[in-house]
């Protein structure tokens, strides 16, 4: 008997701590991608600042009105500007950000590919 | 001919690219969020911060009225210092200044708002931060010029006679 009430509690709280702990790990991801903008060069993860713990509680609260953490993102870039993202999209503000990588990769290979490879 | 123009070449990118990140040395790494937006203010939840009561944000905020939203906090220095310029704005003209108070603990608000004065017409309650989120707001002070139910202007830290003076034109 006793051991029949053991597996029953195991089997009622193991799926409800496996989703607990998806849950945080989507919550760490999104706070990880936040930047603390009292304590700038800090995560909101990181940050133990007024500001970083309220954006916490934000967060979770979103998370449990079931949004996504795209639309997440979206609710904090309008509340403080791109900026607020440590991973930030592609748009007209950032495409050189993003484009300047392969542009200098491109730029690299054809001298490479001049100086070597051409000469041969 | 063709030798000289590489070296050259990588000189003169080496140069633009060391002139460009040395610039850069010199803007400011402290970023602000855009403080003249036109926004629509957020609609939420909160309590009175006198009687506790249960209150929503469309009967704070009157379209066709200015309003001064001042967030502040009683344990915050910078609140101390531009509290007597809220309480000139309050006696000189009509602006409908409302409070929120920012994670405080009440009885010290209290306190501070019995030895200073209280120049709100209204005041809510933010125990927890959140709502100062919604408005975008990231500490305290912070105040938001509201007209029409949208923010027109956001003043982030403490008032300065400066900013009065703006505000006294804005609301003109």
């Amino acid at each position: 008997m006793k051991f029949l009430k053991f597996f029953l509690i195991v089997i009622i709280l193991f799926p409800l701590s496996s989703i607990n702990a998806e849950e945080n790990d989507i919550r760490n991801k999104i706070t990880k991608n936040l930047r603390c903008l009292i304590c700038q060069g800090q995560s909101v993860y990181d940050s133990d600042s007024e500001f970083a713990n309220s954006l916490k509680i934000v967060v979770d609260k979103k998370l449990q009105e079931g949004l996504s953490e795209d639309q997440i993102y979206e609710y904090f870039k309008t509340k403080y500007g791109e900026w607020i993202l440590y991973d930030p999209g592609l748009n007209k503000n950032t495409y050189i950000l993003w484009l300047l990588p392969i542009l200098i990769f491109l730029i690299g290979g054809a001298i490479i590919y001049k100086s070597f490879i051409v000469k041969k | 001919m063709k030798n000289k123009i590489l070296p050259f070449s990588v000189i003169i990118i080496f140069g633009i690219i060391f002139f460009i990140f040395y610039k850069g040395l010199e803007d400011s790494k402290i970023y602000t969020p855009d403080v003249n937006t036109k926004k629509e203010i957020p609609v939420f939840n909160t309590k009175e911060f006198f009687s506790g009561e249960n209150v929503k944000s469309s009967r704070i905020f009157e379209a066709d009225k200015v309003y001064l939203l001042n967030i502040w906090s009683s344990w915050c220095v910078p609140c101390r210092q531009e509290h007597p310029l809220l309480m000139n704005l309050n006696l000189e003209n009509k602006l409908n200044i409302i409070g929120m108070n920012y994670k405080d603990n009440l009885k010290n608000a209290e306190n501070f708002l019995k030895e200073l004065g209280n120049p709100y017409k209204e005041i809510f309650i933010d125990l927890d931060g959140t709502i100062a989120i919604e408005w975008g707001a990231y500490g305290v002070p912070e105040s938001f010029l509201i007209y029409n139910n949208e923010i027109i202007k956001k003043y982030i830290g403490p008032l300065n006679q400066e900013l009065v003076d703006e505000i006294n034109l804005l609301i003109k």
